[in-house]
């Protein structure tokens, strides 16, 4: 177990290098610089444009800028290119804000999506079998933006609610409980498209597994056996098809950072993935980096505690 | 008839379960009727594919459906007919009336429980029992069925034992509840010979000790002749012979039998070539008409193409699903 | 009278017992007639394939027929199915058959030309972004499952070292590096590999050499840990920086989607040589003396297709749902060229005034996706031994 541990922590650090070189490297090697970013700006003279090099060590050779920037990263001291605002904070107050959909998204995922992948393939072939996989099909291939623009004109069509940023204009004002449902008003559409998606894939998915362990010998013995179907299915079927998702528990972790560009553009959303977003646009090279950087870092923990949580739970893997 | 009727225990009668496909209908079992008496063991010989393990799992209603369909028949256990229990009804009875032990103990257990645990729950379902009680049964069931270290094997998992060990905790599990009838399925093909003859050979000590009958399905006529006290040779989904043990070896009836019993080595067969039988079993959506073994057969007659034969009574309770019997084995 | 049939045993009255046997293609397309989602999802795939072609044909050349650029000030936001007013025209303005038959944007263009441009866009994103990414995954996964036990020697890994050690120093500018590791590289290379081959056993001589053909980890290892680092990228944002800071076009697009979506692939692909691997047809192959290439593309490759081009199918939709998201964030192909995405992109601002700008792409992605995805889980479904045992 505790030679397992070290191995898999190694092995991680080790991967976790390389997609800093990685990250690195397409940044970097990709044409252009921030400097050129707006060449025709009459500011920008060859004078400026060659200090602002030097002040962002790009006319440093590669491995010294890597060596700075992730020197930078672990001390705490990297700053944004465009505002000169500590990365790190600007992260986390986006963070903050992202945070609310994320938590409200997976919830919505994670409740809707097992009762109805169970359901459907309990009753494999009934109206609710039927309707869920149509749903399913349709919300996992409608385009998310597509999505967000009808439920848009829904919603301020028929409910008048206003649903574009996070807050209404000028609202802070107002008295507590109006704030509140005004921001509650805001959150329903983002987290709910954030969660769409997330339940179609994860009920299909649920579905097949149970599907495939309905039609397991043992749950024929456990039918032999004479237990009531329901204990047939809750505790013998279900606990077997639920092992895959215990590591997709794990795989929640990155959603932390990711955010979703798209959904928070379209809401005026300012949580991490607009800034991101944002980042990309002006060419913000540290903060896409240190994105990059925690959401690899998540990844790699998640698979961790997925790894562990398997051994917890499948008495077949021992180590 | 010198049966005693009140003696018996499970009566198929007609049995008849079709698979349904898009364009064909697969008569899986049809038309198959036999008794087991009380501490008798029955064995039900076959062919792979020949509706054996379908008839078993139609009577205690474990057959998924669609896309199976129980399409006619009566099974009376204790005078109740089983295919027409509800659910509920079915459940009092698996375990601990009728229970199973499947061809598969690789897969048959479910990984992710102790043994202890999995033998408890058929325990428990059945009878109302204190945990110490349940936990001692336990023991004793497994100990019974020749695991040793009992109490310490409780806690294991499926996939620390053996498969020998595993098919012993099945049978341990099916022996739970004292059931009046097991129904084993194969449970020794997927072993090795010597576990298999181990396996046999308790299976005959418990009949003893615990007064149960025994619905015992194989392909293997060497198990045949080792355990059983009667005999029903089914082909094509169809019972085409029906005899005690003895009767069936020494004088085969249906041509089929005789065919198997042909194609099996013996000692006085040695250096020779094995009989073997020509043609294909039928595919069950695709019988022929008549006797569905008519095209393999050597003896057919113009009306085996195209009416079914009825069974034949010979005395002492071997029937026959052929007209013409009584052939000399010996040109085989 | 039982004698006289004894030895007519017909061989043909006995095949009429089996089922009537049906080629793997017809029995394919049986599976396929009963799906009827999966029948549909083909249908329109088929259909999307014609339209995306005649688009293209329609929509370019010097003066097409359906001009999706034309620019109509005083013909802005016209519903969908409004005529055209031919008067306020010139000839060569006046949209085919003179209708829009999916209304004007904001410029008066014709969205139903531009939705034609657009189809063609997306199907080749789709299935160039695919081949990329099915070709990489083959490729890798067949190796870590064909060649997977085979271990890189520490002298193999100095070598690449080495030949890695000139791109990269001329990139960070150090040139005099790179020379100098230009020059080392190939007789150093030559040495090394002199010294560990001869050293195949150890001796007190040879201690050095024998220390360069350590084993640092296996092939298998070195794939999979690649593919470890890829999962570690967020996929859309990883797409949308490096989308960003190319300059703007739809190879680069169907490059770097197709660059970031091989790991998947790589996995079937390894799992199932890995268990074709053990076969007893590829033993029985490799003891016919056949080479590796022979076995892999011949014998192993049919074997490993039916996953690949499930996942690939999936892979289709999911491409052209990412390429959709790019150009609604106003990303990839340059403005004057319509895709779906960004037609969807430019009607956000009049999603009450005009919502067919919104919902003539967006209806149509979503069909194409959806026809890509019922095919594609038809397709697995099909593929599935378990479910075809059933019929």
């Amino acid at each position: 177990m505790l030679s397992f541990i070290g191995r898999s922590l190694v092995q991680k650090l080790i991967t976790l290098f390389f997609v800093a070189v990685v990250s690195f490297l397409i940044i970097h090697l990709a044409p252009g610089e921030p400097s050129e970013i707006d060449p025709l700006n009459p500011k920008f003279t060859p004078e400026i444009m060659e200090r602002m090099r030097q002040e962002l060590n790009l006319d440093k050779p590669y491995h010294i800028q890597f060596y700075l920037f992730y020197r930078d990263l672990f001390t705490g001291k990297t700053v944004s290119w465009k505002d000169q605002r500590p990365v790190m904070a600007k992260i986390w107050e986006r963070f903050l804000n992202s945070l609310p959909l994320f938590i409200i998204g997976t919830l919505l995922t994670w409740t809707f999506s097992f009762p109805l992948g169970i359901g459907s393939a309990i009753n494999r072939g009934s109206p609710l079998d039927k309707s869920t996989t149509f749903f399913a099909y349709m919300l996992i291939s409608i385009p998310g933006f597509f999505f967000a623009y009808i439920l848009i004109i829904l919603f301020v069509n028929w409910l008048h609610v206003p649903v574009i940023g996070m807050e209404t204009f000028g609202f802070s004002n107002a008295p507590p409980l109006f704030q509140i449902m005004d921001r509650t008003w805001h959150t329903v559409l983002p987290s709910i498209l954030g969660a769409t998606a997330g339940i179609a894939v994860l009920s299909r998915y649920v579905r097949s597994q149970m599907l495939e362990i309905i039609n397991q010998d043992y749950v024929r013995t456990a039918r032999a056996k004479g237990l009531p179907t329901e204990t047939v299915y809750y505790r013998h079927a279900l606990r077997n098809a639920l092992l895959p998702f215990v590591t997709m528990f794990g795989l929640i972790l990155p959603g932390l950072i990711g955010g979703s560009v798209i959904i928070e553009s379209i809401f005026a959303w300012p949580g991490m993935g607009r800034m991101a977003y944002e980042a990309i646009l002006a060419r913000d090279y540290p903060v896409i980096l240190t994105v990059n950087f925690i959401s690899a870092v998540l990844v790699l923990v998640g698979t961790f505690i997925s790894d562990i949580l398997y051994m917890v739970v499948d008495p077949r893997i021992k180590l | 008839m010198d049966i005693q009727t009140d003696n018996i225990l499970l009566d198929v009668r007609d049995l008849q379960v079709f698979f349904r496909g898009d364009r064909t209908i697969a008569r899986a079992v049809d038309g198959v009727s036999f008794q087991v008496r009380r501490q008798e063991t029955v064995c039900i010989v076959g062919e792979s594919g020949c509706g054996k393990t379908v008839t078993a799992l139609a009577l205690l209603g474990l057959l998924p459906s669609p896309p199976a369909e129980i399409a006619g028949g009566q099974a009376l256990f204790n005078g109740r007919d089983l295919l027409t229990l509800e659910e509920a009804a079915l459940q009092s009875i698996r375990g601990r009336k009728i229970a199973m032990v499947f061809q598969e103990p690789m897969t048959s257990l479910n990984p992710l429980f102790t043994i202890g645990n999995q033998i408890e729950e058929a325990i428990r379902i059945h009878n109302r029992l204190a945990l110490a009680e349940i936990q001692e049964r336990c023991i004793q069931l497994l100990t019974d069925v020749g695991i040793r270290d009992a109490h310490r094997r409780l806690a294991d998992y499926p996939h620390q034992l053996s498969g020998g060990q595993r098919q012993r905790v099945m049978i341990a599990m099916a022996l739970a509840c004292e059931p009046d009838l097991v129904i084993a399925d194969e449970p020794t093909t997927a072993l090795d010979v010597t576990v298999q003859s181990r396996i046999l050979k308790l299976l005959r000590d418990l009949k003893e000790r615990h007064h149960m009958a025994i619905q015992y399905i194989t392909h293997d006529l060497g198990v045949v002749s080792s355990i059983a006290d009667r005999v029903y040779v089914m082909y094509a989904g169809m019972v085409v012979e029906e005899a005690t043990a003895g009767e069936l070896f020494n004088q085969p009836g249906h041509p089929y039998t005789q065919a198997l019993l042909a194609a099996l080595p013996t000692r006085e067969k040695r250096g020779q070539r094995l009989y073997n039988i020509a043609g294909n079993v039928p595919h069950p959506a695709y019988k022929p008409a008549g006797c569905p073994f008519h095209p393999r057969c050597r003896y057919r007659i113009t009306t085996c193409e195209t009416d079914l034969p009825d069974m034949v009574d010979h005395g002492n309770g071997h029937l026959v699903r052929c007209p013409v019997v009584d052939y000399p084995l010996e040109e085989l | 009278m039982a004698e006289t049939q004894t030895n007519q045993l017909s061989a043909t009255g006995d095949s009429a017992l089996l089922p009537p046997p049906r080629s793997p293609r017809s029995e394919f397309w049986a599976l396929l007639r009963k799906n009827r989602l999966a029948l549909s999802g083909l249908i329109v795939f088929g259909l999307f394939f014609l339209v995306a072609l005649i688009g293209l044909i329609l929509t370019t050349g010097v003066d097409p027929v359906v001009d999706p650029s034309t620019v109509r000030l005083q013909e802005k936001l016209r519903s969908p199915l409004s005529k055209a007013n031919i008067s306020s025209l010139r000839p060569e303005e006046i949209p085919f058959m003179g209708v829009y038959l999916l209304g004007t944007d904001d410029l008066g263009r014709d969205v139903f030309a531009r939705m034609l441009q657009g189809a063609w866009v997306s199907l080749t994103v789709g299935f160039v972004a695919v081949g990329i990414s099915v070709f990489i995954g083959i490729i890798l996964g067949g190796i870590a499952g064909y060649y997977g036990k085979l271990h890189i020697r520490l002298d193999n890994l100095l070598f690449f070292g080495l030949l890695a050690a000139v791109p990269l120093a001329t990139l960070s500018g150090n040139i005099p590096a790179a020379v100098l590791a230009f020059i080392l590289a190939l007789p150093l290379i030559g040495w090394l590999r002199r010294q560990s081959d001869q050293a195949t056993v150890p001796s007190p001589r040879n201690q050095f050499a024998y220390l360069l053909r350590t084993r640092v980890f296996s092939v298998d290892t070195l794939i999979m840990r690649m593919v470890d680092i890829m999962l570690c990228f967020p996929t859309f944002f990883l797409i949308l920086t490096v989308v960003a800071l190319l300059p703007a076009s739809l190879y680069n697009i169907m490059i770097v989607i197709g660059l970031t979506s091989w790991m998947g692939t790589t996995r079937f692909v390894r799992a199932e040589f890995l268990s074709l691997r053990e076969q007893d047809f590829v033993a029985a192959a490799r003891v016919l003396g056949l080479s590796d290439a022979r076995i892999i593309f011949r014998h192993m490759m049919p074997n490993a297709i039916a996953p690949v081009l499930v996942s690939a199918t999936l892979g289709i939709a999911s491409a052209i749902l990412t390429e959709a998201g790019l150009s609604f964030l106003g990303f990839g192909v340059p403005p004057p060229h319509a895709t779906w995405g960004n037609i969807l992109s430019d009607g956000k601002a009049f999603i009450f005034d005009a919502p067919w700008l919104t919902f003539a792409p967006g209806i149509v992605i979503l069909i194409v996706v959806l026809a890509f995805n019922l095919f594609g889980e038809g397709l697995r479904d099909i593929f599935n031994p378990k479910l075809r045992e059933r019929n």
